[in-house]
């Protein structure tokens, strides 16, 4: 079914609107999910009444006129609105006058505060990371369950579920609608700031489904990231990772080839990278360093990816500088999946039989856990091995690797390596 | 997606050379900026001098001619830009709804085209590009 255009347009006032209006209730109410459903009710009496009457000129305050007068209205009937609310008084006109009087001071003053204490709460460690993440898009993104649903490819009533769960484990757990300080503020800003990075990579890597949807994720991750840098502008890690978003970002048009395989970094036609792009995350990562965040592990991720944007060609990357990042960002994140990386980039500047060694530290890294059935371990040990013209094993591994990944566009490349490694055995 | 919002203020023109908005206009606007910055949207924004100290290149046959501002035949001109990234059409027209403006100004909204967006033997004649970005 198409949306009328007024519908559109209301979709669009929500999208821009929604976040300040749950957040300015929030702070009354410090319960997200009664703020959300006000502010969702009031979406209701607009879509009722702006067809016919016409967009107003305030959206915004016609939504929280809105929203004020079904609270009002719910505590009429009896409905315990103000659960948490310490100061609630027992007379019920004494309340209904407080309850007026603090939405409309919530919707008058600067409120970049409470939206602020809107994403700690989304992403607040108590919940499941699939619960922040469908949180933080429903409240900050404004988006619908469906598209939110659409996006994650499952089914929406999975994901109405999913974010009923979250609503409720927030209040059960008393959750307060608040921004944290001190050492709990790092720990929570991390949470934050790895939802954002959860839902770029959801749409950056999308290889199936609603692709416009998914690649929709990772604008929006960006424009949060923008956001919060914006909210937290001396917290270096979120320009960081903005930096980092716009930089991998840039790269998403070489990303396909023509029949939609993939096409990875050093194979990448960059005049297809987007500079505009390149040079916001640019200077995203500037900030972060400015600000004395250099090392830490979303400025070193950017700084990496600045290394591969700056070069011109992939051999006029400057491996040297790579080796020293990921070696920088293994001391404050030892994965052996860094490790890994880290063991490429040495191939690259120290020769294959160095390579293998860091490769070899790498894989002793992931000992037994479950990434040492990621493909990519047998994958780069056989490139290294085959530089090294030990053709016979390089080909093993690489079979190892086309039996370990079920994608099959990863598939697909590896069989095109095998075929060289053959013609190589055979020339 | 991306949008530029192009404000076309009537009478820019034959603007002096030096002619510049009141600080009160460019509180507000200062203000309005900020609230695209704050949703995350915005991506780059430029006001730009009067016709009145540019030029025009006109061409014939490949033969340029330039003519130097003001240009009395024209009646809409640029006067600055922003671009945002917004979900939607409807999103982009939103946000210029929002922007303080006089009387005698119009904001045009108009979607950036993607390289996505080209067909491909376009995309093809684009390569090399970087080098002119940088």
């Amino acid at each position: 079914m198409r949306m009328s255009d007024v519908h559109k347009t209301i979709d669009a006032v929500w999208k821009i609107e929604s976040t300040r209006l749950i957040a300015a209730i929030a702070r009354v109410t410090h319960d997200i999910g009664i703020a959300e459903e006000l502010a969702q009710d009031a979406l209701v009496t607009a879509l009722d009444v702006w067809p016919e009457a016409g967009i107003p000129d305030n959206p915004g305050a016609w939504l929280m006129t809105a929203a004020k007068r079904r609270a009002i209205d719910s505590l009429r009937r009896g409905r315990m609105l103000l659960r948490k609310h310490e100061e609630v008084a027992r007379e019920l006109e004494w309340q209904q006058q407080r309850l007026g009087d603090a939405l409309e001071r919530a919707l008058d003053e600067v409120i970049d505060d409470d939206v602020l204490r809107l994403i700690f709460t989304a992403c607040h460690p108590v919940l499941a990371v699939e619960g922040r993440i469908a949180l933080t898009l429903r409240l900050i993104g404004g988006l619908t369950t469906s598209e939110i649903a659409r996006a994650f490819l499952v089914p929406e009533k999975t994901l109405g579920q999913r974010i009923a769960r979250a609503k409720k484990t927030l209040s059960e757990a008393h959750v307060p609608f608040e921004t944290p300080s001190g050492e709990e503020l790092r720990f929570r800003v991390e949470s934050v700031l790895m939802v954002v990075y959860l839902i770029f990579n959801e749409g950056y890597t999308a290889t199936s489904g609603d692709e416009w949807m998914r690649a929709g994720l990772s604008e929006e991750a960006l424009r949060l990231g923008r956001m919060l840098g914006q909210l937290l502008p001396g917290e270096s890690e979120a320009h960081a990772l903005v930096a980092l978003m716009e930089l991998q970002a840039s790269r998403n048009a070489a990303r396909r080839g023509k029949s939609g395989e993939a096409v990875l970094l050093p194979d990448q036609d960059r005049s297809l990278w987007d500079h505009a792009q390149i040079q916001r995350g640019m200077t995203a990562l500037e900030r972060a360093q400015g600000l004395g965040g250099g090392a830490k592990p979303y400025a070193l991720q950017a700084a990496i990816a600045a290394c591969h944007m700056r070069a011109r060609t992939a051999e006029e990357t400057d491996w040297d500088r790579v080796v020293v990042l990921y070696g920088a960002l293994l001391q404050v994140n030892p994965s052996p999946i860094v490790a890994l990386n880290r063991a490429v980039a040495v191939g690259m500047v120290q020769g294959p039989a160095a390579g293998l060694d860091a490769l070899d530290a790498a894989t002793t890294l992931a000992g037994d856990s479950a990434l040492a059935g990621y493909h990519l371990f047998p994958s780069v040990r056989g490139d290294l091995l085959m530089k090294l013209g030990r053709l016979s094993e390089a080909r093993e591994e690489i079979q190892r690797a086309i039996a370990m990944t079920k994608n099959l566009r990863e598939q697909e490349l590896l069989a095109n390596r095998l075929k060289q490694l053959e013609k190589a055995a055979a020339g | 997606m991306r949008f530029m919002m192009m404000v076309i203020p009537e009478g820019y023109g034959s603007a002096a050379p030096d002619a510049a908005p009141s600080a009160e206009a460019v509180a507000r606007m200062m203000q309005f900026n900020k609230s695209l910055q704050k949703a995350g949207v915005l991506l780059a924004l430029d006001g730009l001098f009067p016709p009145s100290t540019g030029a025009r290149i006109s061409y014939r046959d490949g033969k340029p001619t330039v003519t130097d501002g003001p240009f009395a035949e024209t009646k809409e001109v640029i006067g600055g830009y922003w671009i945002i990234q917004v979900r939607s059409r409807e999103e982009a027209i939103e946000w210029a709804k929002r922007a303080p403006m006089s009387n005698t100004e119009v904001i045009e909204v108009r979607q950036i085209h993607e390289m996505s967006d080209f067909p491909e033997d376009v995309q093809k004649a684009a390569e090399g590009f970087e080098h002119l970005n940088r």
